[in-house]
């Protein structure tokens, strides 16, 4: 773990702006390129450069398999569940002009597709680490038993 | 007419068919108890069939339902679209789940690793709100979508049969190689389409369409596409290679649930481009229908049917039965006249029911004592009455004998092809379905006529599937005799369906 100065002192340096990144293509995805998915996808990048650098093992002491799991449910459910809140406040599925009152700009809108993509970027990342863990884990032999990630 | 839900659910039905069981595969995938899971999944089934049933009333007598999702009116938002021809086979796929779902209660425990139970059912009921996707919505970009949901669930579905059976793994993988290539034929096609017409709503497609006629080559190429990336999906005969495989070695609940709705939802897609989206009157599509789906279907019938006879194992019988049967659909289609439309329409429901029954029961001969091969039926009549019972009620219907729903089918077909003039089909459909008496008839003598097997010189005991695996098998084979005494119900919805696909466009 002593090796490998400089990848390790950069990646520590990296990774907290690349997850800051995610979160600006993320919100800023309205408004130009990017979205949840992007967003997603570059958030994992920073779970997968942790593992890389630091091995899969300390990668999931960080962030559990189990956490992955869970988070993915969350991702889906965050997605419709913005669907049954348009629902609840009594317009059709995923409509999102009912979020906010104002009728001289389409505000409900972005409220909406802010949080719909935000599931999505909780199921992507997810999912991404999720592929990570699974290829990553691996063995090389066949086992008696099979290993969850 | 109307259905008997009143204000919010009945119209939000449509998209609630497809969002509840979405919503609950993700909750289903982190349950920490397997039978918990299982709940989930069955009260899901059952709400969507209670909606399914009460969508089909309110489509009756050409009534149309249109949800438009998130409030973009079609054609430039998604709309979800049910008339007369999807409503019967929404109603037919949350049935069967419903049942298979009853049934999976048993089957999984003697399948499934006890940790991948709660993901078989979160998996199964992706694959269902995928199914029910493909059908309800009326966007073709969005049934691509949904085709893709449910083909991915039903890969991982197929796979998990590998605790059984190690052949499950590279079924699955076959199927999934196959199922990717029709998919993305479909989509080309759907390309095609997009870029001929500038729109993805079903309806707006066939008004554009409509106004160019026979001149455009690029909807006649979409439509090349389009009918061999659904032929790949509905396993029609020169491409239905992932398919013995498939139904062979997933779980069993599986199994009967794939049989009965994967092939009939992407036959459904084709009725749909075929009559709806394109103009059936037009030369390119009259030639399609009589010169490759009637033959193809034909050809099928028989080439299928004798592979059947030659098999071993009782599953790829049932398997290779289900390509044949798909040939009969695919020559009604054919014809295409009301009657010959009716006649695969009323086919389509009728075998989802008939093979669903013959693959639970199948799958409880196996849970109890592990038969998979046509020489082992020996004497299963004396050990396990009930099931066998079930099983031979729906051999019978499946050969087509009076007074079962196979018969109603076969014999409208019959009708069709003889008011059509094709003598040859009629032929075609007799002989073939003396090789399904061949091949159901094996089983039948084994299990009816033979003796039982020994151990230590005693006969083996009786020992008769659980109750929850015996309830869906006798509520299909009931099905099959009712729809076959009293067929009014499935035929009056099959000459709906028919209405639809020939009153001229959506």
């Amino acid at each position: 773990m002593n090796s490998h100065m400089i990848l390790r002192i950069v990646a520590k340096f990296l990774i907290p702006l690349i997850v800051v990144f995610g979160l600006y293509v993320h919100f800023h995805g309205d408004f130009g390129p990017g979205g949840g998915f992007q967003a997603g996808v570059i958030v994992a990048a920073g779970v997968i450069l942790y593992a890389l650098i630091f091995g899969l093992k300390a990668c999931k002491e960080a962030v559990p398999p189990s956490w992955i799991r869970i988070g993915m449910t969350v991702g889906v459910l965050f997605y419709v569940g913005t669907g049954i809140l348009t629902w609840l406040m009594g317009a059709k599925f995923l409509d999102f002009d009912i979020l906010h009152p104002a009728t001289d700009h389409p505000l409900g809108q972005h409220i909406g597709i802010i949080l719909v993509e935000l599931g999505v970027l909780f199921t992507v990342a997810t999912v991404m680490v999720a592929i990570f863990y699974a290829f990553g884990s691996r063995q090389p032999e066949i086992m008696d038993e099979e290993q969850d990630f | 007419m109307s259905g008997f839900l009143t204000g919010w659910l009945s119209v939000e039905a449509p998209v609630l068919l497809v969002v509840l069981p979405l919503v609950m595969a993700a909750i289903c995938a982190v349950m920490p108890k397997d039978k918990i899971a299982w709940l989930l999944a069955f009260i899901t089934t059952l709400i969507c069939a209670v909606l399914a049933f009460d969508i089909v009333l309110q489509t009756r007598g050409e009534q149309v339902l249109s949800y438009a999702l998130g409030g973009w009116e079609p054609p430039f938002g998604i709309e979800y679209r049910i008339d007369g021809l999807n409503a019967p086979v929404a109603l037919l796929i949350s049935a069967i789940a419903v049942i298979c779902t009853l049934y999976a209660l048993c089957s999984t425990d003697a399948e499934i690793e006890p940790k991948k139970r709660a993901p078989f059912y979160a998996a199964f009921l992706v694959a269902f709100a995928g199914l029910l996707g493909m059908v309800v919505t009326g966007d073709a970009f969005n049934v691509f979508v949904f085709l893709e949901v449910s083909s991915i669930a039903t890969y991982v579905l197929v796979g998990m049969g590998a605790s059984r059976d190690r052949r499950a793994l590279n079924s699955a993988y076959n199927y999934l190689i196959l199922g990717s290539i029709g998919a993305t034929f479909f989509v080309i096609g759907v390309g095609f389409l997009y870029m001929e017409t500038g729109t993805l709503n079903m309806a707006d497609m066939a008004d554009k369409l409509a106004v160019m006629g026979d001149v455009s080559r690029v909807s006649q190429v979409a439509f090349a596409f389009i009918v061999v990336g659904l032929g790949l999906k509905l396993a029609m005969f020169p491409l239905h290679l992932w398919l013995p495989g498939a139904y062979a070695y997933s779980p069993t609940a599986i199994t009967a649930f794939l049989a009965a709705t994967a092939t009939k939802a992407a036959l459904y897609l084709l009725f749909r481009f075929v009559f709806t989206v394109f103009d059936p009157s037009l030369e390119f599509i009259g030639a399609t229908l009589t010169w490759l789906l009637a033959v193809l279907g034909v050809i099928g019938m028989f080439v299928a049917s004798l592979q059947a006879i030659f098999q071993s194992d009782a599953r790829r019988v049932l398997a290779f039965s289900s390509v044949a049967q798909v040939g009969y659909m695919l020559l009604g289609v054919g014809m295409g006249t009301a009657l010959g439309l009716s006649a695969g329409y009323v086919h389509l429901i009728n075998h989802g029911i008939i093979k669903g029954a013959l693959f639970l029961a199948l799958g409880a001969f196996w849970y109890r004592y592990g038969i998979v091969r046509v020489s082992d039926f020996k004497g299963l009549g004396k050990i396990m009455p009930w099931t066998m019972s079930a099983f031979t009620i729906a051999a019978l219907a499946l050969i087509g004998v009076p007074g079962t729903a196979g018969f109603i089918s076969k014999f409208q077909l019959l009708d069709a092809a003889a008011q059509n003039g094709w003598w040859w089909a009629v032929g075609a459909i007799v002989v073939t379905s003396i090789l399904a008496v061949i091949y159901m008839g094996r089983m039948l003598e084994a299990a009816w006529l033979q003796p039982a097997p020994e151990v230590n010189g005693k006969p083996v005991e009786k020992r008769e599937a659980p109750l929850p695996m015996l309830v869906g098998m006798w509520v299909l084979a009931i099905a099959a005799i009712v729809f076959g005494v009293v067929p009014s119900w499935p035929v009056e919805l099959a000459n709906g369906a028919a209405q639809v696909m020939l009153g001229g466009g959506l």
